[in-house]
C-alpha cells in the first residue's frame, strides 16, 4: 500500500482519473441536455460504440486524428437524426428505441469491426498536448494540464452547456419543453423542434465521447465502451441535470477507475481480490443512485412524447 | 409579427363561421357561429361538455376544425397552430395553468419570444416591461419569483401577464374565474375592463352567474355543441340564463329540511397541521361535526384549507393534536383505512389527486371500492355490476362522455370533476369531507351536487364541506366556521351568518373586535 500514497504516483493516479472521466463527462453532458428537454435516450452505449469505431477506423485509415475525431461527431449526429426520427415522428416508446440503439450499435460496430478490420490493429491516437505555461506549474500542471484535447474539449463543454442551458432563449425553450411541453407550445415554443436539437447535439457529444475512448486507448475491439454508456445516463441522475453535478460524478468514477487501475498495476491488489476491487465502479453507480434516488429535479415530462391538444 | 392594427372600439375583430368540430363519439362543435368586437366582452356560457374549449382551442389553433370559417379583422384567416394565432394576435389563458413551474415569472412571460440574441438571452428589458404593464393593470407580481413559489391567484395574473406582454388585441379567458377567491375577481374584473378601454376584444368563460352578468357584454350559450340561444346582460337573469344552458327549470338556492342531528362523527381537537413547505398550515384547530350536519368552512383558499382537508383524509401527517371519526382515532391513519371507516373525501386538486388520466371513465369510477363487492368477488372484477353501476352513475350526474371505456382525459374539464363526485357520493358515507365540490361544474350539476348533499345529510352523513362559495356555504350549512391564516376566527350558526359578517371573518377580523 505504501508504494500507492508516494506523490509520483498520486499525481499519476489523480491525471489519470480525470483522463478517464472524459468520456463520461462528454456523455453524460449530452445526455443531460437531451433530458432536461424531456428526452431520455437509453441508446448512449451503442451511439459511442459507433463513434469508436468510426473514429478508430478514420484515423485508422488516413492517420488523422482529426478525422476520426470529425467522423466520431458525424456518426454520433447521424444516430441523432434516426432517434428523433423514432422517438419524436413515431412517438415511439423511448426506454424500448433507446436499448434498441444501444443493442445496434453494439451489433453493428462489431459487424464492420470484424469485416472492414478484422484483427485488432493498434492506431497512434490521441497525444498528450501540455498547455503552455500552466504545464509548467508544480503538481498542479502535471495533473491538469499534461492531457489530450478531448479532456480538455470535456471540461471546457461543462461552463458551454451551463450558458447554453440557463443563459440562452434556446436553452430556456428547453428548460420548459422538457418541463411543461403544453405551456411552450402554447406560446409558439416548437416541442419536437427543440428536441430534435437537443437529441442531435447529445448524441453527437456521445459519438464524440467514444471517439475519445477509442483515440485515447489506440485501438478497437467489441464492445469497447464496457458499459461507459450506461454509467454516463447514471452520472446524469447523479449530477441532478445539472453540468457541474455530472462532472463531478465523472470526477469521482474516472478517480475510483484510476485508483483501481493503480492498484492492479502495483500488484496491491491481484487474482480474486483485484476482480472484486474491479467492481468497486459499478458498486459505487448502484449506491449513489439508491442514495440519489429522490430524482430531485427531474424534468417533468422526462420520456413523455408530446401531442398537441391532449 | 403580423400584428393586427388596433381598430376602432366596437369595430369587428373576430368572426368565427360555421365551425364544426367532431371528436370520436362526440360532436363537440356543431356549425357554431361566433363574433367578438373590439373593446368587448363577448362571454360563452354553457354546461360542461357543452363544446366551449373545444371552440375556443380551434380558435386558438390547438385543433383543426373540420368545418367552417375564422375572419380576423374581414379577413380569412388559417390558424393551424398556437404560433399562428400569436402571430394574428391572439391570446389564450387555458382552464388549466400553462406556466412551466420551474422557470420565473419573467422567463414564463418571455417564453417564445425573442429576449436578447441569439446567444445571450437578456430578460432585463423583459422585467423592466412587466413592472411598467403591472403598474399599468394593477398586476402585482415579482418578475424574478418562481411560478412554484406563487398561489394561485399570482399564477392566474402571470397568465393575464403573457398576454398583455404580447399586446393581443383578443385574449380568450377560459373558466380564469374558478381558482381565484372573491377579491381576485375583482382585481381581475378592473384589469379586464382596462384591457377592453385599450380596445381589445375578450372572451369570457366561467360558470358562475353573477360574474357572467356583471361583466359581460354580450353572451352567447352553448348547448350540445350548438348555439341554442344569444342576449345581453340587461335583457336577462341568472334564472333565465341557467335556463337556457340547461335546457330546463334550475334552482339556484337549495331547499332544506329540519334533520334532528345524531352523535358526533368527526372531531378534530388541537389539531396542527404543516404545509408544504413545513411552516404551519393549521393551527390548533377544533371543531366536531355530527350526523345529520353540514359544516361550512368558509374562507379565502389558501389559509389551511387543503392541509385541513388532507390531514383527515390521511393524505398529508398530523403535527399534532387528534383527529376522530366514526368514534375512531385516526389522526396515524392511513389514506385507506379512513375510507374503510365510510369516508368519502372530494379533494380541491381533482385532476391531480382525484382521477387517471389513461384509465378509462369506468375504472375511475371504481377506483375507491374495486377490490370488494359487489365491483369484484374472490379477486376477479365482476363486469357486469361494474357497468350496471357504472351507467347509473354517469347518468345520474350528468357526466358527458361517449361511453364508459372513454379515456378520462379526454372529457371537459368539468366532467372529469363531476366524476370524481360522483364515485365519492355514490356510496353511503358516515362521513364526507367535501372540498370545493362545485368548483368547475356547471349549473345543473351543481344543483345536482347540492341536493346530494342535503339527501346525505338527511340520511345521518356528518359533512364538512370547504368551500370559498359563500353563496354555496351559505345556502348548505348548518354552521360555518371561517378560517384565517390556520385558525377558526369563529363559528356561526345559519341564522346568523350574513355575507358580510362572513366576510369581515375571513379578513381576520376576530369576531370581539368587530
Ligand atoms: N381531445 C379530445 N378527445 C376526445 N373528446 C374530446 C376531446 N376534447 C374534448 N372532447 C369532448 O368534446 C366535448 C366538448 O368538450 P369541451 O372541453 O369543449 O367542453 P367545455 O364546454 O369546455 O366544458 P367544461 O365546462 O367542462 O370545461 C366533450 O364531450 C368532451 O368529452
Ligand atoms: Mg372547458
Amino acid at each position: 500500500m505504501s508504494d500507492f500514497f508516494t506523490v509520483s504516483v498520486l499525481l499519476a493516479t489523480v491525471a489519470a482519473g480525470i483522463r478517464l472521466a472524459a468520456p463520461f463527462l462528454l456523455a453524460a453532458l449530452g445526455e443531460t441536455l437531451g433530458q432536461r428537454s424531456g428526452v431520455l435516450n437509453l441508446g448512449v452505449e451503442g451511439v459511442m460504440l459507433l463513434g469508436a469505431y468510426g473514429a478508430y477506423y478514420a484515423t485508422l485509415r488516413t492517420d488523422s486524428v482529426l478525422l476520426g475525431i470529425l467522423v466520431g461527431l458525424a456518426v454520433g449526429a447521424f444516430m441523432g437524426v434516426v432517434y428523433g426520427v423514432v422517438t419524436l415522428a413515431l412517438k415511439a416508446e423511448q426506454g424500448i428505441s433507446g436499448i434498441g440503439v444501444f443493442i445496434f450499435g453494439l451489433g453493428l460496430s462489431d459487424l464492420l469491426f470484424q469485416r472492414q478490420v478484422g484483427t485488432p490493429t493498434p492506431i497512434d491516437g490521441l497525444r498528450d498536448w501540455e498547455v503552455p505555461l500552466l504545464g509548467g506549474l508544480p503538481w498542479i500542471g502535471e495533473v491538469l494540464f499534461h492531457q489530450n484535447v478531448l479532456v480538455y474539449a470535456a471540461f471546457l463543454l461543462v461552463p458551454v452547456l451551463w450558458y447554453l442551458i440557463y443563459r440562452t432563449p434556446f436553452g430556456m425553450n428547453v428548460r420548459a419543453v422538457g418541463e411543461t411541453p403544453e405551456a411552450a407550445d402554447s406560446l409558439g415554443v416548437s416541442v419536437n423542434g427543440t428536441r430534435y436539437l437537443t437529441i442531435l447535439i447529445g448524441n453527437s457529444m456521445a459519438g464524440l465521447a467514444g471517439a475519445a475512448l477509442a483515440l485515447e486507448l489506440g485501438i478497437f475491439q467489441q464492445n469497447l465502451t464496457n458499459g461507459h454508456g450506461f454509467i454516463a445516463i447514471a452520472l446524469v441522475y447523479f449530477g441532478a441535470w445539472r453540468p457541474a453535478g455530472v462532472m463531478a460524478g465523472s470526477l469521482v468514477f474516472g478517480l475510483v477507475s484510476a485508483t483501481v487501475l493503480q492498484w492492479k498495476t502495483l500488484g496491491i491488489v491481484a487474482g480474486t481480490t483485484a476482480s472484486i476491487v474491479g467492481m468497486f465502479p459499478a458498486v459505487l453507480t448502484i449506491l449513489v443512485l439508491v442514495i440519489v434516488s429522490r430524482r430531485t429535479g427531474a424534468p417533468s415530462a422526462l420520456t413523455r412524447p408530446f401531442e398537441r391538444g391532449r | 409579427m403580423i400584428v393586427v392594427a388596433p381598430a376602432g372600439k366596437g369595430g369587428m375583430l373576430l368572426e368565427m363561421e360555421g365551425i364544426t368540430k367532431q371528436f370520436p363519439g362526440v360532436l363537440a362543435n356543431d356549425r357554431v357561429d361566433f363574433d367578438v368586437r373590439s373593446g368587448e366582452v363577448h362571454t360563452l356560457l354553457g354546461e360542461n361538455g357543452a363544446g366551449k374549449s373545444t371552440l375556443m382551442k380551434v380558435l386558438y389553433g390547438l385543433y383543426p376544425a373540420d368545418a367552417g370559417e375564422i375572419r380576423l379583422r374581414g379577413e380569412p384567416a388559417a390558424i393551424g397552430s398556437p404560433s399562428d394565432a400569436i402571430e394574428h394576435g391572439i391570446g389564450m389563458i387555458h382552464q388549466h395553468f400553462m406556466l412551466v413551474p420551474t422557470l420565473t415569472v419573467a422567463e414564463n412571460v418571455a417564453l417564445g419570444l425573442p429576449t436578447g440574441s441569439r446567444v445571450r438571452q437578456d430578460l432585463r428589458p423583459v422585467r423592466k416591461r412587466i413592472r411598467e404593464l403591472s403598474d399599468a393593470y394593477g398586476l402585482q407580481m415579482d418578475p424574478e419569483a418562481y411560478i412554484w413559489q406563487l398561489a394561485v391567484g399570482e399564477r392566474q395574473r402571470v397568465e393575464i401577464m403573457k398576454a398583455i406582454y404580447r399586446d393581443v388585441s383578443l385574449l380568450i379567458l377560459d373558466e380564469p374565474t374558478s381558482v381565484l377567491t372573491p377579491s381576485e375577481v375583482d382585481d381581475l374584473f378592473v384589469t379586464l375592463r382596462r384591457m377592453t378601454d385599450d380596445g381589445r376584444g375578450l372572451v369570457f368563460i366561467s360558470h358562475k352567474l353573477r360574474e357572467v352578468m356583471s361583466l359581460s357584454d354580450r353572451i352567447t350559450v352553448l348547448r350540445g355543441g350548438r348555439v341554442t340561444g344569444r342576449t345581453v346582460p340587461d335583457e336577462t337573469s341568472r334564472e333565465d340564463l341557467a335556463h337556457m344552458m340547461v335546457g330546463r327549470e334550475v334552482r339556484l338556492a337549495p331547499s332544506r329540511i329540519e334533520v334532528e342531528t345524531g352523535e358526533v362523527r368527526l372531531s378534530m381537537s388541537g389539531l396542527n397541521v404543516a404545509g408544504d413547505r413545513g411552516a404551519p398550515a393549521v393551527i390548533d384547530l377544533d371543531l366536531a361535526v355530527r350526523g345529520g350536519e353540514i359544516v361550512g368552512i368558509a374562507g379565502v383558499s389558501g389559509n389551511g384549507q387543503r392541509e385541513l382537508a388532507e390531514a383527515l383524509a390521511g393524505l398529508r401527517p398530523v403535527e399534532s393534536g387528534k383527529a376522530a371519526m366514526g368514534g375512531a382515532d385516526t389522526t396515524d391513519m392511513t389514506p385507506k383505512e379512513i375510507r374503510r371507516l365510510g369516508v368519502s373525501y372530494i379533494p380541491e386538486e381533482r385532476m391531480r389527486d382525484g382521477a387517471i388520466g389513461d384509465f378509462s371513465v369506468a375504472e375511475n369510477l371504481i377506483l375507491v371500492d374495486y377490490d370488494s363487492p359487489p365491483m369484484s368477488r374472490r379477486g376477479f372484477l365482476d363486469f357486469k355490476e361494474i357497468e350496471e353501476g357504472c351507467s347509473d352513475l354517469v347518468e345520474r350526474f350528468t357526466v358527458k362522455t361517449p361511453s364508459l371505456d372513454t379515456p378520462t382525459s379526454h372529457l371537459s374539464g368539468g366532467n372529469i370533476q363531476k366524476l370524481i363526485i360522483a364515485r365519492e357520493l355514490s356510496s353511503d358515507p358516515a362521513v364526507l369531507i367535501a372540498s370545493q365540490p362545485t368548483r368547475g361544474v356547471d349549473i345543473g350539476a351543481a344543483e345536482y351536487i347540492h341536493s346530494v348533499l342535503m339527501e346525505r345529510r338527511a340520511q345521518g352523513t356528518a359533512i364538512l364541506l370547504i368551500s370559498e362559495d359563500l353563496d354555496e356555504v351559505i345556502g348548505l350549512s348548518d354552521r360555518i366556521a371561517v378560517m384565517f391564516e390556520g385558525r377558526i376566527m369563529g363559528v356561526l350558526d345559519k341564522e346568523e351568518a350574513t355575507v358580510g359578517h362572513l366576510g369581515l371573518l375571513m379578513a381576520g377580523v376576530a369576531d370581539d373586535a368587530a
